[in-house]
């Protein structure tokens, strides 16, 4: 299988005593939109940070476009300007514009001129449909914003690969919609993506493939029809209790 | 009981170039301060058990002594030793020893202000470490801190008189100066005394100018970090 | 010249209970008028409000250095006649004072903005309030900050040296005039101050933990 662009080969991780990933495995392929789902200490957050690295792992492989990440000597910083990461607390930088926030990295780590960083930033605020709050603050956006301007600062250093990690779990029901929306968008466009979510809809909606963790291992997967036809007891409590 | 300030005004000379001295001194400590004192900072919160020791053990040894001994110690210490270095150079390394155990102490607590995913999120977007200290962490922290760090400049400011004591020939000496030559104890301390008030809200003026052009987000939205 | 000897130890010992009797006396002294200009502080009346400002301003913008030498040579001058005990004294509480003032005002006011109205609702009279409700709880807030600010008190008695009181700098002085082995005698005085001045710094910092957990 030529075209996996992230793949996970029993990976094990433990915090102390704690195992949180007990041997996960699983393929993403290119162009295609992975949500990841399971009660909350299954380890589905601990997996998805694992594959841009900000969470080391103990034993098992995990191959993200090429990268090799149980390599100790892997360049992270490369890894990092392809797979684009957006947290459940948006965590945009507050002593900077929207524009500022957006142009940081390509201008740093890409080190884009600033004529092509603003055509960037003005593109990708673009696709999220906040051009006219450019020049504001963190603080003065709602949470939704933030978190379009969040995603739109991962756009712009063009990753291959787009990590969402309950990205609307902090948002007021009212707010989810506009970033939901967006990340649909982003989905048809071809875009691989990884999202860990609890919005049942929205990842039966965009999803070509469900993955449902369950203490610490991949416990079922499959199409979104698994969650119309759960095959495990647990994933139909899961699905039960989160409709 | 007689009042004279003319004899003192007719020696502004001195205090003119003592006041020169005085911003010379202070300008060049809180900028090495500043600086050696981020390295502190940085220091005490590093991992490495050692240095973190290190850094914090120099800051409770400088800020639990008094400056004017720090001065008599690098003055005499260098001497001592065989060492001859002009005063202003003796001067500013004590008061840079100094405002960097004060100015770490504050620092550091800008710095574990900031928030560990604020430093995730930084890294995940490929920044260098020192990238990521320098364009994330830094600014905010600064911002945070700045009340603080102005408050402690000041406070400098005003006890580089101290380094009279060491015939550095800044406001302070040029007061004791005149004093000598003048026998007008009252009006010359009267007068270095507005002088050096002069100063203090010269810099508070100062920092907050500065403040207004370094902050932007807080001088747009006049809010807090 | 001598070679360094217990004698100079004891003199230098001598200097060291002096620092912590003037530190006591100008904790005592700034303490009295630090009551005072935090009282004032939070007058009703603006004017004196103003005043209590006025002179915090004045001082904090002025280096002790300055204020000891205008009360030991500046009032002899004007015809007050000052002991060197006294005018330490007087110059170090006038300085700690302005600092001390400041700090429990910011308490008193912290504690006031939120329980002066539930005290008025009472029917207790300003005073009542001020002693029952706002001062109990103001001193928690105090505390920390007061000891911290004791640090500097001791460092700066350093100061009175200058105005050739013998303390703790001034015997060190003296005694290196006679033996001439600063690096030595200046680490001693070094670490006599940093033996005073650690206790109460990590004092301290364990009062803020403390009133911090408590404060929840």
């Amino acid at each position: 299988m030529s075209d996996v662009i992230v793949g996970l080969k029993d990976v094990w991780k433990s915090f102390g005593e704690v195992s949180v990933l007990r041997g996960v495995t699983f393929d993403v392929a290119k162009g295609q939109v992975v949500s990841i789902i399971g009660k909350s200490g299954s380890g589905k957050s601990t997996a998805l940070r694992c594959i841009n690295g900000l969470e080391a792992f103990q034993s098992g492989e995990i191959a993200v476009d090429g990268f090799n990440l149980a390599d100790e000597t892997l360049d992270l910083r490369a890894l990092r300007k392809k797979v684009g990461i957006v947290f459940q607390s948006y965590n945009l930088f507050p002593h900077l514009t929207v524009l500022g926030n957006i142009e940081l990295a390509p201008k740093l780590a890409k080190r884009l001129s600033p004529t092509e960083t603003r055509e960037l930033a003005l593109k990708v605020l673009g696709e999220v449909g906040l051009l006219d709050k450019r020049d504001h603050y963190p603080e003065q956006l709602s949470g939704g914003q933030q978190q379009r301007v969040a995603i739109a600062r991962s756009l712009a250093m063009e990753p291959t690969v787009m990590l969402f990690d309950e990205v609307t779990s902090a948002l007021d029901p009212e707010l989810k919609e506009e970033v939901l929306r967006v990340i649909e968008r982003l989905a048809g466009s071809g875009m691989t993506m990884i999202l860990v979510t609890h919005e049942m809809n929205f990842a039966r909606r965009v999803s070509g493939k469900v993955i449902f963790m369950h203490q610490g291992v991949v416990h079922e997967q499959g199409t979104s029809e698994i969650l119309s036809n759960p095959g495990t007891p647990e994933l139909v409590q899961f699905v039960g209790s989160n409709l | 009981m007689n009042i004279d300030f003319g004899p003192v005004f007719a020696r502004s000379g001195f205090l003119i170039d003592g006041l020169l001295l005085t911003l010379q001194f202070s300008l060049t400590a809180i900028v090495t301060g500043f600086v050696a004192g981020t390295l502190i900072a940085v220091g005490s919160r590093s991992k490495t058990r050692l240095l973190s020791l290190v850094c914090q053990g120099y800051v409770e040894a400088i800020r639990n002594t008094p400056l004017l001994v720090q001065l008599l110690v690098v003055y005499f210490g260098l001497s001592s030793v065989g060492l001859k270095f002009p005063v202003f150079f003796v001067v500013i390394l004590a008061m840079t020893i100094n405002n960097a155990a004060y100015t770490a102490e504050i620092m550091r607590a800008g710095l574990d202000s900031i928030a560990k995913s604020q430093i995730e999120a930084a890294k995940s977007l490929a920044l260098s470490p020192w990238q990521v200290f320098s364009r994330v962490m830094l600014p905010p922290a600064i911002e945070r801190v700045y009340r603080s760090l102005s408050s402690q400049f000041v406070l400098m400011m005003l006890s580089s008189s101290i380094t009279s004591q060491i015939s550095a020939e800044e406001l302070m000496a040029a007061g004791n100066f005149i004093q000598s030559e003048t026998f007008r104890p009252f009006e010359t301390y009267i007068v270095l005394a507005v002088l050096y008030l002069i100063l203090s809200l010269l810099f508070r003026g100062l920092f907050w100018a500065f403040g207004q052009v370094a902050f932007p987000r807080r001088r747009r939205l006049g809010t807090s970090l | 010249m001598t070679s360094f000897n217990l004698m100079h130890l004891q003199f230098i010992l001598t200097g060291a209970m002096w620092t912590v009797i003037l530190s006591v006396l100008a904790t005592l002294g700034g303490g009295i008028g630090g009551a005072i200009l935090a009282l004032a502080g939070i007058s009703r009346h603006r004017f004196i409000r103003n005043i209590a400002a006025l002179y915090i301003t004045l001082i904090q913008g002025v280096p002790l250095l300055v204020i000891l030498f205008l009360t030991y040579f500046g009032l002899p001058a004007l015809g007050f006649n000052i002991e060197p005990l006294a005018a330490a004294t007087f110059g170090l509480s006038v300085y700690v004072s302005a600092f001390l003032g400041e700090i429990w005002r910011g308490s008193l006011e912290a504690v006031r903005k939120a329980q002066w109205e539930a005290g008025e609702c009472l029917a207790l009279t300003r005073m009542q309030v001020l002693l029952h409700i706002i001062m109990p709880q103001s001193i928690r807030l105090a505390t920390p900050p007061t000891v911290g600010f004791i640090v500097q008190v001791v460092k700066n008695t350093s100061l009175v040296s200058a105005i050739s009181f013998i303390e703790l700098t001034r015997s060190g002085q003296i005694v290196n005039n006679s033996t001439f082995q600063p690096f030595l005698i200046y680490t001693i005085v070094a670490c006599l101050y940093f033996a005073m001045c650690f206790p109460l710094s990590r004092f301290s910092r364990v009062l803020e933990k403390k009133f911090a957990i408590s404060a929840r």
